[in-house]
């Protein structure tokens, strides 16, 4: 067992379409000052830096050096983590691993990505082998598509099913002045209405079947950072920090065609590793609120059947019931999620930092109605695997 | 070495002798083979040496069909340039998982077909290879819907 740990700061750049107006390097600048700032700390103050990204996606090498002047990293020790969708729960996975080890006392974790100076498709493809994949892959919507295929067949799971996800994401969106799509017209109007507004839209887009554009998440310019501290030192930060109860990863298959659809089998065994490191029987009674990386809408009825929310089938019912809405029994990515705004670097981070927020009371209008002692955040890789961490009000046991 | 456009780039990859073999099969016999995990059965596509659940190597070389079934697909609609070759890949077009009768595992590759009937999960298919073969995974051209 290692030191106890707690996030005690967290910043983000307001997340955008395409942010012309500063460079990689300033992007990541504009979120760690937002971060200190918030912890009230100095960059002298951090002991190391964990930085990622997709590097290839930006055709950039070496982010933690060709980053440093922006990320505080001169003459630190710093460490590169590139895990595809998953960077940012790595980098945080990473930086936690830093101060429970004893050797460091606040590290700093920073996502990021400028989706505007990459080609997302052809980034994903070249990421898969050469021999056996990258001839005939996919690409990034139907790489989702075809697991969507799968549910459907298997469940029986409507378009209208999907919908749902996609309209609690882009509602709770509209409290996050952060997020990248905020749809005003959406507002006021119920969530069924919605639904068959968005599913007989003709605008609306058929992209890789039976993905429309609205079950898809967006390409987003955007940073974070989050600061990790160690136990004696992030109580007097933080008025309330959010202490990392338990995390893990897991990874499954060599190459693409190996994944098993009929279930997330990745994100299964990593809720099931957290749940029975923090004690956590009955998952969807004791997490208060979840930030899950759902890269597009079938994801948020399928893998929260694999994290143990409900019954294998049963996601659709959740999701109708309004069991994840911002006022149900499990909220679900109040901040609008990843369908609301994907950096992709960033993405799985802002998981970890606003999941943080909510612990600490200090979400603004996408706060939750209760007070949380439990927040449940995921991130996913683009080759199906997980990466969670639980943040919690209470020190860990 | 990897053609993009009318440019080469110097890029070439080693695979494994089981890789090595079912490369060689599918262009020159067009036959297609797996590998068989000796604990615990499963047979993979592509082979490789190791099955990963069992970290065990692998050795025993096993035939499996050209004939299959849809394990998951999709109809790609949204154009974009391959990667690899520089041209755009054809809209709509038919992608799916197929597993191979006698595999475990599932194969990634296109359909002939972009018919909402046919192309389902489950739907029977069987490869079609090009006549002219050079030892890569597009010595299939496509996986035809039955
Ligand atoms: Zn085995």
């Amino acid at each position: 067992m290692g030191k106890r740990v707690a996030v005690v700061g967290y910043g983000q750049t307001y997340q955008r379409s395409s942010r012309k107006d500063v460079n990689g390097v300033e992007l990541i600048n504009e979120a760690v000052r937002v971060a200190l700032a918030d912890a009230e700390l100095t960059i002298k103050d951090i002991d190391a830096i964990v930085i990622g990204n997709m590097d290839h996606f930006e055709g950039i090498n070496y982010v933690d050096m060709w980053s440093a002047e922006g990320s505080g990293a001169v003459m630190k020790p710093v460490m590169k983590v590139t895990t595809g969708g998953t960077t940012g729960t790595s980098v945080a996975m990473c930086a936690y691993y830093h101060v429970a080890s004893g050797m460091f006392d606040k590290v700093l974790a920073i996502g990021w990505e400028k989706n505007s100076e990459s080609d997302t498709t052809g980034a994903i493809i070249t990421a898969f082998h050469p021999v056996w994949e990258r001839p005939n892959l996919g690409g990034a919507v139907a790489g989702l598509a075809i697991e969507a295929s799968k549910y459907m067949h298997d469940y029986g799971a409507t378009e209208k099913d999907g919908a749902r996800v996609a309209v609690r994401e882009r509602l709770h969106a509209l409290n996050n002045p952060y997020a990248h799509l905020h749809q005003e017209w959406m507002k006021g109007i119920p969530p069924d209405q919605l639904v068959d507004l968005i599913v007989g839209s003709e605008q609306n887009q058929l992209l890789a079947y039976p993905l429309r554009m609205s079950d898809m998440c967006p390409r987003t310019d955007g940073a974070a950072a989050v600061i990790f501290a160690v136990e004696g030192k992030a109580e007097k930060i933080a008025p309330i920090p959010a202490w990392v109860q338990a995390t893990a990863n897991r990874h499954n298959f060599v190459y693409a065609g190996d994944v098993d659809m009929a279930r997330n089998t990745t994100i299964a065994e990593a809720s099931q590793a957290v749940f029975r490191k923090a004690g956590i029987k009955e998952p969807l009674k004791q997490i208060d609120v979840c930030e899950l990386y759902l890269p597009y809408s079938y994801a948020g009825l399928k893998w929260i059947e694999d994290i143990g929310f409900c019954g294998y089938g049963e996601g659709p019912r959740l999701l109708w019931d309004g069991v994840t809405d911002m006022d149900g029994e499990m909220p679900i990515n109040p901040s609008g999620g990843v369908m609301s705004s994907n950096a992709i670097g960033a993405t799985a981070l802002i998981r970890v930092g606003e999941g943080a927020l909510q612990v600490m009371g200090r979400a603004g209008a996408r706060q939750v109605n209760r007070k949380v002692n439990l927040a449940f955040c995921s991130g996913f890789g683009g080759c199906y695997w997980a990466d969670i961490m639980l943040l919690g009000r209470k020190k860990p046991a | 070495m990897v053609t993009s456009g009318d440019s080469s780039q110097p890029f070439n990859w080693t695979v494994d002798e089981y890789g090595s073999t079912f490369l060689r099969e599918m262009r020159d016999h067009k036959k297609l083979v797996g590998i068989k995990c000796p604990k615990c059965g499963k047979v993979y596509v592509p082979p490789r040496p190791v099955c990963g659940q069992c970290y065990v190597g692998m050795n025993e070389i096993v035939p499996v069909s050209d004939e299959g079934e849809i394990y998951v697909f999709t109809i790609v609609h949204f154009g974009f340039v391959d990667p690899n070759t520089g041209v755009q890949r054809p809209v709509p077009h038919g992608y799916a998982f197929i597993k191979l009768d006698g595999a475990d595992t599932c194969l990634t590759h296109f359909l002939d077909s972009v018919d909402p009937v046919k192309v389902k999960v489950g739907a029977r298919v069987k490869a079609v290879f090009e006549p002219k073969r050079t030892g890569s995974m597009m010595d299939i051209k496509h996986f035809k819907v039955l």
